[in-house]
């Protein structure tokens, strides 16, 4: 079943394995990531937020999930 | 006396825009935004950690405050791009301090890279904030392409070295009447601040010179100050400078 399959992703540089179908606000849900106020970017370009549960996670996709932090 | 800041589409009380790393706390950081009298704040844009809990450093910021991103810790165009489109997209926000780092070392801005970036970021509707180094050429070429202001350093990021070439910017001003400047990077002390301001400077952005002094919202206020008081003095014009003394008081008349 495609449905089971394992894909590796690249998160934040790091790499993570999910199983089945996962779009992007599934994918913050099961990494306990934020929704609010950050972004994403997938395979080097930006997501809108609204995009985010039509969009789904492909093997060897790299995400990359900012926040903010104090800078100058 | 009403002396606003203009900057792109927004009109500022305050001329001092200021940063919100390196602080001890964020209480420490939200008492020295109060008593800066700033009314816009730096932030960074980086990755968010996985595996662990995360709150949002925004929550501490003061609400009235504009958020002004970076692109702190980019190296080349593309990713400064990259960076200013997450920013614009997680904060609503089409300002972006635009920072591409040439080196490591010394943090000194790559400047190719920045108006390369500069440029396509204005095409996308960007209000585009650069920090480059202190030349007159560059400044054009960023005004040029489309930057509402340019923000020369004074000084290596975080050095608090003070203003290293006051010429540079003093003849940046009088080429550039009409420029917004902004002095972004360097200044140590508030003199550093008033020094800047008296040259000409529109405004000041600093950081590390408010965070890592021991009473940080006591030089904030201070820094206040210097920028009120430098921004002053340029707008009053100052006393020529000559060689020899002169007497305040009249020589004729004394009693002899």
């Amino acid at each position: 079943m495609t449905s089971d399959k394992f894909m590796k992703v690249y998160i934040n540089g790091e790499i993570r394995e999910i199983v089945g179908e996962v779009n992007l606000i599934e994918l913050l849900k099961n990494f306990s990531l934020p929704h609010e106020r950050v972004a994403v970017e997938l395979n080097k370009e930006v997501v809108r937020k609204k995009d985010w549960e039509n969009i789904l996670v492909k093997d060897a996709d790299k995400i990359e999930i900012v926040h903010f932090v104090g800078g100058g | 006396m009403t002396d606003l800041f203009k900057l792109a589409d927004v009109t500022f009380n305050s001329r001092l825009i200021i940063g919100t790393g390196k602080y001890r706390s964020h209480q420490e950081m939200q008492a020295a935004h109060t008593a800066s009298g700033a009314e816009m704040v730096t932030v960074a844009v980086n990755r968010v950690p996985l595996d662990r809990a995360t709150e949002s450093f925004l929550d501490y910021l003061n609400p009235q405050m504009r958020i002004l991103p970076n692109t702190a810790g980019c190296f080349d165009a593309e990713h400064a791009i990259r960076t200013a489109r997450l920013a614009r997209e997680a904060l609503e926000t089409d300002w972006i301090k635009l920072e591409v780092i040439g080196d490591k070392i010394t943090l000194l801005p790559d400047n190719e890279q920045t108006l390369e970036a500069a440029r396509v970021l204005v095409k996308e509707g960007f209000i585009v904030l650069p920090y480059f180094s202190d030349d007159l050429i560059m400044a054009k070429k960023l005004l040029d392409i489309g930057c509402p202001a340019v923000m020369p350093l004074a000084a290596p990021i975080g050095s608090g070295l003070g203003i290293q070439n006051p010429a540079n910017l003093k003849i940046m001003r009088e080429q550039l009447p009409d420029a917004v400047i902004i002095v972004d990077a360097g200044v140590g002390v508030p003199s550093d601040a008033a020094i800047a301001m008296e040259l000409g400077a529109d405004a000041i952005l600093m950081n590390t010179a408010i965070a890592e002094s021991k009473d940080s919202a006591q030089m904030a206020k201070a820094m206040n100050y210097a920028v009120q008081a430098g921004r002053l003095a340029y707008l009053s014009g100052r006393m020529s400078k000559r060689l020899y003394a002169s007497a305040s008081s009249p020589i004729e008349g004394a009693i002899k």
